[in-house]
């Protein structure tokens, strides 16, 4: 028995072992060796996360990206929805403004000067708000170069002289964002107070702000649309120093698509910024009589005060008087005008 | 005209990174900068793939679309090349480009990062062919001299491929069909909007 078995059993090994090799589809020489069916493949991991990331082995770690085509859509932006909403907030904020100068003229002091002052802003005030406003104007126009100087003004002076001007602008934008974020962290600091948002402000807006019409609804030290211009400084100042320093150190805080989001954040923020503060120059100077004298001299005639800032008068007048001791040969010529 | 490309078979890179160490070499590239690298992919996991990757020349190159200043230009063979004299530094080609090409000698330093050095294809850039001044800024002129750039030329198992992109193309199609598979031609389809069928 057993030494039929011995004689059976590699038999029936023999024919199983033919039947499955009978059975199993002849492989072609391509299938049985295919090493990338089981690689990487670039599509699918470019599906995965939008980025292909590997190990590189020079020193620099942040090589290992091989491909992050989110580029594109950050070009699309910088190239296209950039210029488009800049144009539009700046183009039509000027549009807005010389529309309202031509229709509603300057806003007169309607019960002419009294020829007595009040201290508006101190020396302390005035310099911190003429540094960041300098800076800011500066900033801006380098900021501009960089979106539209590349269409409007290479063209005109060509390409060496816009390259050795855009060189010193963009030194001019890095240095300068240090004293703007100083000067609006000492702007929300100092003035934060004049500033929370009350009832008198929906007073305010209702009645128009004195804009529109001839109306001079109350207001404290700083109405409703000051309030506005003070938040847009203090949250878009913040938000266009935050998202610079993020561009100018690259990398110690995050990535390319961290740098991408970040250039999106402060061009966006500060077009918008741009426009607000073309309205706030505008009201400041030809847009209000006796408004410049706040941060030219510092002190605004009373009849001023009373009419844009009665409660603040009040206020201010029950604490210290008019500052009427000193003489005022200038202001009285005018209010004899 | 030629319109030049790189291919990289990702099949057949060893990894050895001799490509990087000839293109450093053959142009004096600055310390910290890399114009060519060698990525390996899933590392040591079954399927892992290298791939030599530099600066791919794009058609409609996205560095030169958010240049400030207009420094690239594109030459008669499809290299995309740039001048460092009118170049600010501002870091706008490094956000747009897909394949992390452009770098700057001084990272960080309050955003005076320096201009910006990338891989020129051997082809140096905008002064006179091999001059002094040219090698200086940019590294050799293999181009002009009528030879095709030092990573492909020296690749040892012929895995970089530099040269026409319909030639380059057909010879990573044959050898596809030859050995029966492919993973494809990485960042074709980013860098020139086409693919290769194999």
């Amino acid at each position: 028995m057993s030494s039929f078995a011995r004689f059976i059993r590699p038999a029936i090994g023999a024919w199983a072992l033919l039947l499955l090799i009978m059975a199993a589809p002849v492989p072609s020489p391509a299938q049985q060796i295919n090493p990338t069916a089981s690689s990487v493949n670039e599509q699918k991991l470019l599906q995965e996360m939008d980025r292909i990331q590997g190990r590189v082995s020079i020193p620099d770690q942040r090589s290992g990206v091989l491909m992050q085509p989110a580029g594109r859509e950050w070009r699309e932006f910088r190239n296209v929805a950039l210029r488009w909403i800049g144009g539009v907030a700046m183009l039509g904020m000027l549009a807005v403004l010389v529309i309202f100068y031509l229709t509603r003229g300057m806003v007169r002091l309607e019960s002419g000067r009294s020829g007595r002052t009040i201290v508006r802003f101190n020396t302390f005030e005035r310099f911190v708000h003429w540094m960041t406003a300098t800076c800011f104007i500066i900033l801006a126009i380098s900021g501009l170069n960089i979106t539209f100087g590349r269409p409007l003004l290479l063209p005109l002076i060509g390409f060496d002289a816009f390259s050795e001007w855009s060189q010193w602008a963009k030194f001019a934008h890095n240095y300068l964002s240090f004293p703007f974020t100083i000067g609006v962290v000492l702007i929300f600091l100092m003035w934060i107070a004049g500033n929370i948002p009350s009832k008198v402000d929906l007073e305010w807006i209702k009645r128009g702000g004195g804009l529109i019409g001839h109306d001079h609804p109350p207001a404290r030290r700083f109405n409703a649309g000051q309030k506005g211009i003070y938040w847009i400084v203090v949250i878009g100042g913040g938000l266009v120093a935050a998202t610079g320093y993020v561009l100018m150190f690259p990398f110690y805080v995050t990535g390319i698509e961290g740098m991408q989001m970040a250039q999106i954040v402060h061009s966006v923020v500060a077009v918008l910024f741009i426009a607000a503060m073309l309205a706030h120059i505008y009201i400041g100077t030809i847009g209000m009589e006796g408004a410049f004298e706040a941060m030219g001299s510092g002190e605004v005639d009373v009849n001023w005060a009373r009419e844009h800032h009665s409660l603040w008068l009040d206020q201010e007048m029950a604490r210290t008087g008019p500052n009427d001791s000193q003489p005022q040969p200038r202001h009285a010529a005018s209010a004899a005008e | 005209m030629a319109r030049m490309k790189f291919l990289c078979d990702a099949d057949r890179c060893i990894e050895c990174n001799a490509c990087v160490t000839a293109c450093k070499n053959e142009h004096e590239v600055p310390w910290g900068i890399n114009r060519r690298r060698v990525v390996t992919i899933a590392d040591g996991k079954p399927g892992e793939r290298s791939v030599s990757m530099a600066c791919m020349h794009c058609t409609d190159a996205p560095c030169a679309a958010v240049c400030p200043v207009n420094c690239f230009y594109t030459t008669a063979d499809g290299v995309v090349l740039h001048s460092k004299d009118l170049c600010i530094g501002c870091g706008y080609c490094f956000y747009a480009c897909p394949f992390g090409a452009p770098q700057y000698p001084k990272v960080g330093n309050f955003g005076s990062r320096g201009k910006m050095d990338k891989c020129t294809y051997c082809a140096g850039g905008p002064e006179a062919d091999g001059s002094k001044e040219e090698y200086e800024k940019y590294g050799a002129n293999r181009l002009a001299e009528g030879k095709l750039p030092l990573c492909a030329e020296m690749c040892s198992t012929k895995s970089l491929l530099a040269g026409d992109g319909e030639i380059i193309a057909q010879i990573y199609k044959e050898r596809v069909l030859k050995r029966g598979y492919g993973s494809g031609a990485w960042g074709w389809k980013t860098a020139y909007r086409e693919t290769i069928e194999s």
